[in-house]
């Protein structure tokens, strides 16, 4: 994939106590794999399939920043705060 | 930011229209109406007291998804229907859609004196810099250079920008976003629906298939991350000089003044003719 230079490291991705959870939400039959989400993603949460459509690979490392949610074109992508968790 | 936004983008689409969306994928054009329906949104304006009108192009599209009032018209008429409502029913909020085509070329005219005259009505240009739907023909945004089904050789003629434009054509309000900064696009379109007067929103937006493809652009990220480093914010293109914004863009709110908006006037007009026709009876 060409745009996976400039990103942080890798993380091992795990809960990690007191930290914000969030349930991510894939509606597959409205996203066209654009590939928006997982290039910007400043976490580097979302993969992309062999197909190209986006994997939410560590949903643990998700500092809920929306830009994912706010940029999708097909509005295929919902982020939803868990409460209780994390 | 509320919580989950595309749970409340869905409440405002036409669910019995085909989706996903026509656009291609990657295209601005989702990214736009997001933007609008989250400031109409936060605006807090019902369904009904919204009018869209939209003409030709790849834009024209936008008004068939959304659950307001909607009119697809003509390839640069958006305007002129827009007027047309808006004086019938000035309590409407109308909004028009267009592409750069359509907007400043099909329908140049119709823009500037829409502008001159002051009418209360928010217009939203998508700039993706070429027209998208009919193939790629170079329009009056293409940059010099650029190549285009049309300029195969690379374009020799100069590209309008949209928001001077308007700013010289007297609109009252102008700002520039792209799809890139949302968060701004989103605040810009909700100033602009807000706006007493003709605000207008230049978006710059990526068509990454006509335009991008033909350009060393060929997909919708390289097109965004081009956005990010090409736009200036407007207090800080004020202390750059013309060759340090040579390839760039301003962006944020350009112009934004009161003046006498068209549709009050005329209104007030009315009323003194009506006197003026009463006073004539008694006599």
């Amino acid at each position: 994939m060409s745009n996976t230079e400039d990103k942080v490291p890798e993380k091992t991705s795990g809960p990690v106590k007191g930290k914000k959870v969030f349930e991510h939400i894939i509606f597959k039959d409205w996203c066209k794999s654009c590939g928006i989400c997982a290039a910007f993603c400043p976490r580097n949460v979302i993969g992309r399939d062999e197909q190209g459509a986006p994997v939410f690979e560590r949903p643990h490392d998700c500092i809920g920043c929306r830009f994912c949610e706010l940029h999708c074109p097909d509005f295929a992508i919902t982020i939803k705060e868990k409460s209780g968790e994390g | 930011m509320p919580e989950e936004i595309t749970k409340l983008i869905h409440k405002y689409l036409r669910h019995d229209k085909k989706f996903p969306h026509v656009w291609c994928p990657g295209c601005g054009n989702g990214i736009v109406l997001g933007s609008l329906i989250r400031a109409i949104d936060k605006i807090g304006l019902s369904k009904d007291d919204i009018v869209m009108a939209s003409g030709i192009g790849c834009s024209g599209r936008m008004p068939v998804y959304v659950d307001f009032n909607t009119l697809h018209t003509t390839h640069g008429r958006a305007l002129t229907f827009a007027t047309g409502i808006k004086l019938a029913k000035p309590s409407l909020n109308v909004i028009t859609v267009m592409g750069d085509g359509d907007a400043t070329a099909i329908g140049g005219n119709h823009f500037i004196h829409a502008a001159r005259r002051n009418l209360d009505l928010t217009a939203i240009i998508i700039n993706n810099q070429i027209y998208g739907m009919t193939g790629g023909q170079f329009s009056p945004t293409t940059p010099y250079g650029s190549v285009a089904t049309t300029s195969t050789w690379g374009h020799i003629e100069h590209a309008f920008s949209i928001a001077d434009l308007a700013v010289t054509a007297g609109a009252a309000f102008v700002a520039r976003g792209t799809v890139y900064h949302v968060q701004m696009l989103d605040e810009v379109i909700e100033k602009a629906i807000r706006k007493r007067g003709f605000a207008v929103v230049e978006v710059m937006s990526n068509c990454h298939v006509q335009f991008g493809r033909r350009n060393q652009m060929g997909d919708p990220v390289t097109m965004l991350k081009w956005f990010k480093e090409s736009a200036v914010p407007a207090e800080k293109a004020a202390g750059m000089g013309h060759d340090e914004m040579k390839g760039r863009f301003t962006i944020g709110i350009l112009a934004d003044e009161e003046k006498p908006v068209y549709t009050e006037q005329y209104g007030k007009i009315r009323e003194r003719a009506v006197a003026a026709a009463a006073e004539e009876l008694k006599k």
